[in-house]
């Protein structure tokens, strides 16, 4: 037996090799976690067929002729798509199996266990939101603004994805508890069902028309809904991106105080 | 950075869980290049004295270096000089055991050809041949315990923090993780700190051990100067349900015992001299109707220390009180 030949002097790596260590892993876990991802897809997929089914004549029918439900309902299935997409359930076993504590026995930079989690959900979501699209595309929605108008749009909708993403790694974080961390999910109902998922803002009456307009999906299904339908808009556009980062101020702070809480050695 | 020769120092350690307190003001000074074992039942504190001094737990009271840096003040550092293997090995059981070695490497910052250098030198510690390409989930708990150590190891640590490393292994096992951890402390010269609550692990790996019951160090020096301190020779004398302490005072008159200490339906007697102590023992114990069942001579262990200093076995300490 023999364990070591020269000296090695380990050193800290710094925080983009930590960055890179930790995101490399989360992805490489990803790709073996596909029974957890592909329902993920299957669920949205499943909405879109069954939204259009049963809502495009409703819907239609109430409004002036040439209004497109199916491109109206395709943001709201990405949404669906890229909502509670993250490695919280993983970072839960990781806390479970002690593993979490190796990491922190080592010199990694703390806030790279959290960003390079994010980073392969980032690239997990932008996958999500291929398949929605191209049920989009087999069922006649095209995007008014081009190629260029759908890169915005995956941009957009992997903006949601990643700003919602704070939520259930608090959650994590906060109680080392995989049902906890399902149940983040509900955390979505009301960004999903007090806006305009299923008819236009003006179609809204009452207290759901003023829960509509604090509620940040409204804006991002309408910038989203702007490239498609209509052409480019900017203020729609960075209205979108602005509720995703009003998500995401609240949801990272919420994830990254759970971080400094779980590592704080107290 | 202090200028302590000591790898590990630590002065009046104290951590508390609430109004619990696991770890109740410990000195410990660990000499470079030493096996410390660090002897305890469960529940004793040594886990989370191992916590503390490994940074995963701030004290609280207290101060400690490690490798010549403050725990508290300077953990980066600490971390940097330390290899752990803590008592649940903490693995991921969805990588391969090539890539967690290996990305314990970037973590500490080594080069690439370095990385696979070490990988390629610790397989042959870790001994799971070409298992090392697969799924950590897939091995058997023999095989986790060596890829930890393995893994504590990659950075070529100055002090390795061995928390129960045999508890649960099989005798062929545990005597596979004995000779390695021989050899990393002759060979490599790594200075090994090493919690344990089974005796002969102690006797057997440790330059010097430290006994900790209810979070305090009772008794601390080398195996041999321990068990000379209760006498030469111990006579084990079992006697009936209820007799002990009767027992004790009648053997208390006897000269040439240096202690008489009763647990459950044992008397654990110390002596310098226990082949002529012995039949004055038991004529003693017959003269006073004392049925004994077994007479036993031996030298002093661990345990009878244990017994001499806490006044109960190890196996038979509950300190659930200070449990975390």
């Amino acid at each position: 037996m023999n364990t070591r030949t020269d000296r090695i002097v380990p050193r800290h790596a710094g925080f983009w090799s930590d960055l890179s260590s930790v995101a490399l892993r989360a992805l490489r876990l990803a790709s073996r976690d596909l029974e957890a991802i592909i329902p993920g897809m299957a669920v949205p997929l499943f909405f879109l067929i069954v939204n259009i089914g049963s809502l495009q004549s409703f819907v239609e029918g109430n409004l002036p002729p040439g209004f497109d439900f199916k491109g109206f309902q395709l943001p709201v299935s990405v949404i669906f798509a890229v909502t509670g997409i993250s490695r919280a359930g993983s970072l839960v076993v990781d806390v479970q199996d002690g593993y979490f504590d190796r990491l922190l026995l080592t010199p990694v930079s703390r806030t790279t266990l959290l960003i390079g989690l994010m980073i392969a959900d980032l690239a997990v979501v932008m996958v999500m939101i291929v398949p929605v699209l191209i049920l989009g595309f087999i069922i006649g929605v095209g995007f008014e603004t081009g190629i260029l108008g759908m890169i915005v749009f995956i941009l957009i909708g992997a903006s949601w994805g990643i700003a919602f993403t704070g939520f259930p790694y608090a959650i994590a974080l906060r109680t080392g508890n995989p049902t906890a961390v399902n149940n983040a999910f509900l955390l979505f109902f009301p960004f999903a069902f007090l806006t305009t998922a299923y008819v236009p803002k003006e179609q809204l009456t009452g207290w759901l028309s003023v829960a509509a307009n604090f509620n940040p999906t409204t804006y991002l299904l309408e910038g989203m809904r702007t490239l498609i339908l209509q052409g480019w808009d900017s203020t729609a556009i960075l209205q979108a991106f602005l509720a995703s980062a009003i998500v995401a101020a609240v949801s990272f702070t919420l994830a990254f105080t759970a971080l400094r809480g779980r590592v704080r050695r107290k | 950075m202090t200028s302590s020769a000591s790898a590990i120092e630590a002065r009046g350690l104290v951590r508390r869980f609430g109004d619990k307190v696991a770890v109740a003001g410990i000195d410990i000074t660990v000499a470079t290049g030493e096996i410390f074992g660090f002897l305890g039942p469960n529940g004793a504190g040594k886990s989370t004295t191992v916590r503390m001094l490994t940074t995963l737990l701030a004290p609280s009271d207290g101060t400690a270096t490690v490798a010549g840096f403050n725990i508290d003040s300077e953990a980066a550092d600490v971390r940097l000089r330390i290899g752990v293997a803590l008592q649940e090995a903490a693995l991921d059981p969805k990588q391969t055991g090539r890539e967690l070695l290996d990305m314990q490497g970037r973590l500490y910052g080594l080069p690439k050809d370095v990385r696979l250098r070490r990988v390629d030198e610790l397989l042959q510690l870790v001994n799971i041949g070409g298992s090392i390409d697969d799924r950590i989930a897939t091995y058997s708990g023999g095989m986790k315990r060596r890829l930890d150590l393995a893994a504590a190891l990659v950075h070529q640590p100055e002090v390795l923090f061995l928390d129960e490393p045999t508890t649960g292994l099989d005798p062929t096992s545990r005597a596979a993780v004995w000779e390695e951890v021989r050899y990393l402390n002759k060979q490599l010269g790594i200075t090994i700190f090493l919690t344990t609550q089974y005796l002969e692990e102690a006797d057997e790996l440790a330059d010097r051990v430290g006994i900790i019951a209810r979070g305090r160090i009772v008794a601390e020096g080398t195996p041999d100067k321990l068990k000379r301190s209760i006498g030469a020779d111990v006579i084990i004398a079992k006697v009936g349900a209820g007799d002990g302490a009767r027992a004790a005072q009648v053997l208390s008159a006897l000269p040439d015992l240096d202690s008489v200490e009763v647990s459950g339906d044992q008397l654990v007697i110390a002596t310098a001299h226990g082949a002529s102590a012995i039949s004055p023992v038991a004529v003693t114990l017959a003269n006073n109707s004392i049925k004994v069942s077994e007479l036993t001579l031996r030298t002093p262990t661990l345990d009878d220390v244990f017994l001499h200093t806490t006044g109960s076995r190890m196996d038979a300490e509950d300190q659930e009180a200070v449990a975390v």
